[in-house]
């Protein structure tokens, strides 16, 4: 049973196709990632999934079930690029922020999560007034603390400076690698994808590509769109990682 | 007159209850609106309020039952602004301003239907708490005990939906279902905010409270808190000081509002250093 399945999913925002039959599914444990030109449609597609947006047709499964019955929110964690209306003034603690729909909320958890996160510092103050890369590790340690089964990112690193973003990379490999965690990561960072993700999506407001990196790196349509030599660099990077740092 | 003799007569003692009830439902509410930017909303319903309580009249029902009989319009009149702020074509502030014209505009035309501006309305526009009666006691104390008992039930999923909709809605939260329940008792506590400070001034008792918490740089849970506080403050303070001075019960708390707003923000930019 995949833990994503989307099935002929179309998306029209004022009338123009933003994403037209889409069909993928996801195995558990997967490291999947979707890139794409900007505009292509990536993002809208994850809000397709997680319930945000409603498709014009076509179908999301999770775990086995539709969207539409699916319950078990807490199986996900989900980041995405920028929180959408963030307001400075939100009175909200980093602690409230990283419990923030937890059933269970576990003082020892979240101790945890936060030195994990190396945040530990900041758990009084209000998110508000961190700067956007203690944010972003504030909203991660939100999407991790939950241990989910299925993890959500949509170009979680944009504007982090290369130590947070390293850390970043290399905690959600290990998740997926020792704790047998899916990830969708959505990136333009397309090396970071060489060196994580087994099986590559490529959308253009339709599905381009799809397939393992050994199908990727022997695709002709492939190198076309990024160039030889990039395509060369980017299967490199996985032969070196095997996809499994 | 001293305090304990203010405190005997029964219509300050209903002023009191009523106004603390009222002004509890209204700093909760107003600080989920001001956080989610719509502070404009009360301004919007209340006038809207101002068009319902014009419809009650020329129809004639008794003063008594004014406040109970303007809800159901200004209840439609928050499900349309909803409706057109989920459209996604509308902002937020533009829609408040089509209902809130909407609603003054046929005010006035039907006050002008019933014979012009008579005594009655003249009242609703700047409100008398002291004038409170037993049904809209009763009515503060039922809409008191809802607002408390969703505040209380959907915490969690009032504040994912305060912080972040598209996150609240990846979390299963059901945002649709959320807000209308928000909209339906801010429309509530606009018509029962009329009574304390009048169509005027509905709004402040919204965004005031709020505003003034929301300065303390505090947890959610304490601003919460914090803004009913200032509210219930204002509103005591302020019958007793209108009473006691003759003025205007409603304007006094909302001045008492803007001092408190501006002695915390005074006292943070002096004291609170900068991190």
């Amino acid at each position: 049973m995949p833990v994503v399945r989307v099935d002929n999913l179309t998306f029209r925002y004022n009338g123009i196709d933003v994403l037209s039959n889409i069909s993928f599914a996801v195995e558990k444990g997967l490291y999947l990632g979707i890139v794409g030109p900007n505009g292509s449609g990536k993002s809208t597609l994850i809000k397709n999934i997680l319930g945000i947006l409603r498709p014009e047709k076509g179908r999301v499964e999770l775990f086995g079930r539709p969207l539409s019955d699916f319950r078990q929110w807490e199986r996900i964690g989900y980041l995405p690029q920028r929180l959408s209306a963030l307001n400075t003034h939100f009175p909200g603690t980093v602690e409230e922020i990283i419990q923030m729909g937890l059933s269970k909320k576990n003082q020892d958890t979240l101790t945890r999560t936060l030195k994990m996160m190396a945040i530990a510092h900041l758990g009084s103050r209000l998110i508000g007034e961190l700067s956007y890369g203690e944010q972003q590790r504030a909203m991660l340690a939100r999407a991790l603390i939950r241990r989910p089964e299925l993890l959500i990112f949509d170009e979680p690193t944009t504007a982090l400076d290369p130590e947070t973003r390293e850390m970043f990379y290399s905690l959600t490999g290990e998740m997926n690698q020792q704790e047998g965690t899916t990830v969708i990561l959505v990136t333009h960072d397309i090396g970071v994808i060489g060196e994580y993700a087994r099986n590559l999506l490529y959308l253009d407001k339709k599905v381009i590509f799809s397939g393992t990196f050994k199908e990727f790196c022997s695709s002709r349509d492939m190198a076309g769109i990024f160039g030889p030599s990039s395509q060369h660099i980017i299967c490199h990077q996985h032969d070196r990682t095997g996809g499994t740092i | 007159m001293d305090l304990m003799e203010v405190m005997r007569y029964g219509f300050v003692q209903r002023a009191m209850i009523a106004g603390v009830l009222i002004a509890a439902v209204s700093a909760l509410l107003g600080m989920f609106l001001v956080l989610r930017r719509f502070s404009l909303i009360g301004d919007g319903l209340a006038h809207t309020t101002f068009g319902s309580v014009a419809v009650v009249l020329l129809i004639g029902i008794s003063p008594l039952y004014v406040t109970v009989a303007a809800l159901p319009l200004v209840i439609i009149s928050s499900l349309a602004i909803y409706k057109l702020t989920s459209s996604r074509k509308i902002n937020a502030d533009s829609a408040i301003g089509i209902i809130s014209s909407l609603g003054i505009a046929a005010g006035v035309v039907l006050a002008s239907l019933s014979g012009g501006y008579n005594v009655d309305l003249f009242s609703y526009l700047f409100g008398n708490i002291l004038t409170v009666n037993n049904t809209e006691l009763i009515l503060a104390f039922i809409v008191f005990v809802m607002v408390l008992a969703v505040v209380v039930y959907f915490y969690d999923d009032l504040f994912a939906l305060t912080f972040d909709q598209e996150l609240a809605c990846s979390m299963g939260i059901n945002t649709g279902r959320i807000n209308i329940l928000l909209f339906l008792l801010t429309a509530v506590a606009a018509v029962l905010a009329m009574k304390v400070a009048g169509i005027m001034l509905v709004s402040a008792m919204l965004i005031l409270p709020a505003l003034t918490a929301l300065q303390m740089s505090m947890s959610f849970r304490k601003t919460l808190i914090a803004a009913v506080g200032f509210a219930v403050g204002s509103v005591l303070c302020g019958i007793i000081i209108a009473f006691m001075l003759n003025l205007p019960a409603g304007a006094m708390i909302v001045l008492l509002n803007i001092c408190f707003l501006s002695a915390v923000f005074v006292v943070k930019k002096l004291y609170v250093p900068r991190r």
